[in-house]
């Protein structure tokens, strides 16, 4: 992975850091819409980027493969794209891939990117599951063939995104061409990483995708503490931390998101020291357990995956989000303004305390199955 | 034999300002002020100085000031004066040099090469002043996951946690024996620790009986002499630290000589009185890692598995190794005592020369631990010449849950350094049994001394930690981007697994 972790932290810094706006939109029924809305809402916050990332993830993209995993793979040599060919047709049975479809806009140095639309090979996936073998192939195809990178990989959903204004990458990506019934969306403001179309967000894994603003002081521990559990932080950033948590917890340990939250932004001890003894338990139990996943430092972050939307803060709310309501849809932004401009009526519209996730669910029945627990 | 040595100190006194008091006559254990009646003035046996200073803080009119010797050997880099006088005294006398407190050579400190971070811009600081800052710490094994139980939406807790220990600031006091130190010493430390919430080590004497009402924050050790080891000194601790090493004289046990095993300490140590404590220099039931799972095994099921059981050894070579094998073994904590770790007496040439620095030691333990997926099995408790909060920050950084502090306990109390400890006559009452001298340790203003230093240096932590823009102390545990190193070489960055400055 040391290509990767070079491009994505070039000059060696502890990690990649960032600022950002945050905007992501669901339809609770399930019902898919266009890019228009959600594009408007995060290049309305234009002045939290600086240009240097945008990017989206569509969840109920690929209905017509739902069935799939959907690679979106990004190329910077030639070479790299054989090297890619060779080990995913190896692994998996490729069911149909081309070009993500692009067109002029004001990106910088976009690098070939390619989709495919796979199936596990069953015969050498032994025991696995098909989502750890998927996570498998993909960090080998990260580490391995070098300047090839997937940045996408879950069923039914994919994440767009490069180097360049969210509304640019949008127009890219010809974002317009497609419908979704949830929309994460990102703008970009790194210190350190220009030019490298991996770095900007959302970041994903399988049909995980996470969205952040922030920069976590517990960075170091958090890394180390994931390493133990067999996690390699490559990509050196603190979403990428993130990410792995929300996987070791609600993927692995399959701990529901309301415990979750209070791992990763747990309670003080004078809160936790007035509960009832029970609930006091279960809390310092946790943070005794888990403490070193206790995301210290300022943050926000959206973690979607299908069927769910979950929007977080740190423990003192050092990054902004605020949350709406309008009819069968949520929306969760780094500033009010955006959802005002998509949606000037809120049925509801609150600021969530630091710490207290704000949790969107599907309502049908058929994607709720889809639920990794 | 005459003795070819002089005089380490020498003492001026000003005659004018001296009021003939006798203070300084009667502060002085060593002797070296007497009164002359026939001229009725004070006169000082320079020879006998250790440079204490009890008499100068005690001296009402600021009469008295001490230096070293100027008359020196001549200058050499090699034949020190240290060594000179080593050589005539070995000369003299035949015996090992004995000496007291940690190694006092600047060789083996590393703190002062490490640097700590503050956030700029990109994150914001934490004022603490304003804002809660955590450092509750709990020692003691964590399992690996939780398991809970949705019940009508309160989630319950199926997973049974091991027993810890909750302290309120990472700083617990570290084993200073009975014997080795008074009772007053022992209540002064126990009585902080329960103020403050943390824990005192009784070391290796037993503790008296008095002292019970204590135990829930005592950790009581258990060492190769098994002194005063009984079921109701096991019960009555929070902890047991199987003592198998000390950081100044890895290798060998300690030594308490008949003349400091008063009547108290006879009943408390279980030993007759007046008869030396020599604890043997390994744990006999100990030669190799299976027979300390027995020991803390035994220990455990003597206390029914209600308490933590801590290990603690001297940093050595393979540190790193014998501690992911003592948590294998069944360790809750790891305590690591480094070089430069104290005494109340050990041969000054061992305690100079035998171990590795701690800051190393948490380095290679921590990381090994991790490697081995073992990390929450056990927490490690640092220890060995922590000399401030800057010093708890950054072994808390390179990996230790807390840290342990003995040496600035006593400075706290009154000690200054001196290093005659194990000569029994400690003017400020602290390294003696003497009744007469051991009433000058007050437990109730020592305790004071040592609840204040305490509290200082937790607020100095939680700013550390607030300029860091952390706000609780599990976040900085082995969080070692919070920290650089200044002039150290590149091995020995990798080692501590820290970046250089500007890296």
């Amino acid at each position: 992975m040391d290509s990767i972790a070079r491009m994505n932290n070039r000059y060696g810094d502890d990690k990649d850091f960032a600022g950002c706006s945050i905007f992501a939109m669901m339809n609770l029924q399930g019902k898919r819409f266009s890019s228009k809305d959600p594009v408007r809402g995060i290049s309305s916050m234009h002045e939290r980027g600086n240009g240097l990332g945008g990017g989206f993830a569509l969840y109920g993209l690929y209905p017509e493969h739902k069935d799939d995993y959907a690679f979106h793979v990004m190329y910077l040599s030639k070479e790299a794209k054989k090297k890619t060919d060779k080990l995913l047709n190896e692994s998996f049975e490729v069911i149909h891939d081309e070009e993500v479809p692009t067109k002029e806009a004001n990106v910088s140095e976009p690098p070939k990117v390619w989709r495919y639309f796979v199936q596990p090979n069953v015969k050498k996936m032994s025991t696995k599951t098909a989502d750890d073998y998927v996570l498998e192939k993909v960090m080998r195809v990260n580490t391995e063939t070098g300047k090839a990178f997937v940045f996408s990989s879950g069923k039914n959903m994919g994440v767009f995104k490069g180097v360049g204004f969210p509304e640019d990458v949008a127009e890219f990506f010809c974002l317009e061409e497609y419908e979704a019934y949830m929309w994460v969306c990102h703008g970009r403001f790194p210190t350190n990483t220009p030019g490298w179309w991996g770095g900007a967000h959302p970041f994903n894994i399988l049909d995980w995708t996470v969205v952040h603003n922030g920069e976590l002081s517990s960075y170091g521990i958090n890394r180390r503490y994931l390493e133990m559990y067999g996690y390699k932080c490559t990509m050196q950033t603190d979403t990428e931390v993130l990410a792995y948590a929300f996987d070791l917890l609600m993927r692995r340990q399959k701990l529901p998101i309301n415990i979750v939250s209070q791992i990763v932004a747990a309670p003080f001890w004078e809160e936790i020291d007035r509960l009832e003894p029970e609930q006091a338990r279960v809390l310092k139990a946790l943070r005794q357990t888990y403490g070193s996943l206790l995301m210290n430092g300022p943050f926000s972050v959206v973690v979607a995956h299908h069927g769910e939307m979950i929007g977080l803060t740190d423990r003192i709310k050092l990054r902004p989000l605020t949350a709406g309501t309008r009819g069968d849809f949520l929306y969760l932004s780094s500033e009010e303004s955006a959802m005002r401009l998509v949606s000037p009526t809120l049925d509801k519209s609150w600021n969530p305390r630091g710490g207290e996730p704000v949790v969107g669910r599907l309502k049908t029945s058929k994607l709720v199955e889809v639920l990794v627990k | 034999m005459r003795s070819y040595l002089s005089p380490e100190y020498v003492v001026h006194r000003d005659q004018e300002r001296c009021i003939r008091c006798k203070v300084c006559v009667n502060q002085c254990t060593y002797e070296t002020h007497y009164y002359d009646a026939e001229d009725d003035k004070v006169y000082s046996k320079d020879i006998n100085c250790t440079n204490c200073q009890r008499c100068v803080v005690f001296c009402p009119t600021n009469a008295l000031t001490i230096t070293k010797n100027p008359s020196a050997y001549k200058e050499n880099d090699n034949w020190t004066q240290e060594a000179i006088v080593a050589v005539k005294k070995q000369a003299e006398t035949g015996g090992v040099i004995l000496t007291g407190m940690g190694c006092d050579k600047p060789h083996f400190t590393f703190w002062d090469r490490l640097v700590l971070n503050a956030s700029q811009v990109t994150n914001p600081s934490i004022d603490p002043l304003r804002e809660p800052m955590e450092i509750r710490t709990f020692l003691g094994a964590k399992p690996d996951r939780l398991e809970l139980e949705n019940r009508e939406g309160d989630a319950v807790l199926l997973t049974e946690l091991a027993p810890q220990l909750c302290l309120e600031t990472p700083i617990m006091f570290s084993a200073l024996s009975y014997g080795a130190v008074s009772l007053n010493v022992h209540e002064s430390l126990a009585r902080a620790a329960t103020e403050f919430g943390t824990f005192f080590n009784t070391g290796e004497g037993g503790l008296d009986s008095r002292l019970y009402k204590y135990g829930d924050h005592t950790i009581v050790q258990v060492a190769s002499g098994r002194f005063g080891v009984h079921p109701q000194y096991l019960d009555v601790g929070a902890a047991i630290e199987i003592k198998i090493g000390q950081g100044a004289k890895p290798g060998i046990g300690g030594h308490l000589p008949g003349e400091k095993v008063t009547e108290d300490i006879s009943q408390t140590r279980m030993i007759p009185a007046g008869t030396d404590a020599l604890s043997p220099a390994p744990q006999h039931d100990i030669y190799s890692i299976e027979d300390l799972r027995q020991l803390i095994y035994a220990l455990k099921e003597a206390t029914n598995y209600s308490k933590p059981v801590s290990v603690k050894i001297a940093a050595v070579h393979n540190s790193a190794a014998i501690a992911s094998g003592m948590v294998r073994a069944g360790a809750d904590i790891i305590a690591l005592d480094g070089v430069r770790g104290a005494t109340g007496a050990a041969p000054r040439i061992i305690r100079d020369n035998v171990g590795i620095p701690i800051e190393f030691a948490i380095a290679s333990v921590d990381q090994r631990l991790r490697e081995e997926g073992i990390r929450n099995k056990a927490s490690i408790v640092a220890a060995g010449g922590i000399r401030n909060s800057a010093d708890i920050v950054k072994a808390i950084a390179l990996g230790a849950d807390a840290v342990y502090i003995a040496t600035a306990a006593l400075v706290a109390m009154g000690c200054t350094v001196c290093q005659k400890c194990y000569t029994g006559k400690c003017p400020w009452g602290i390294a003696t049994t003497d009744p007469w001298i051991s009433k000058r340790i007050n437990p109730k203003i020592a305790s004071k001394r040592l609840v204040n230093l305490l509290q200082a240096w937790s607020s100095e932590i939680k700013e550390m930690m607030g300029g860091m823009g952390i706000n609780a102390v599990e976040s900085l545990r082995g969080n070692r981007l919070h920290l650089r190193t200044v002039g150290l070489t590149e091995a020995e960055c990798r080692i501590l697994g820290v970046k250089m400055a500007g890296e």
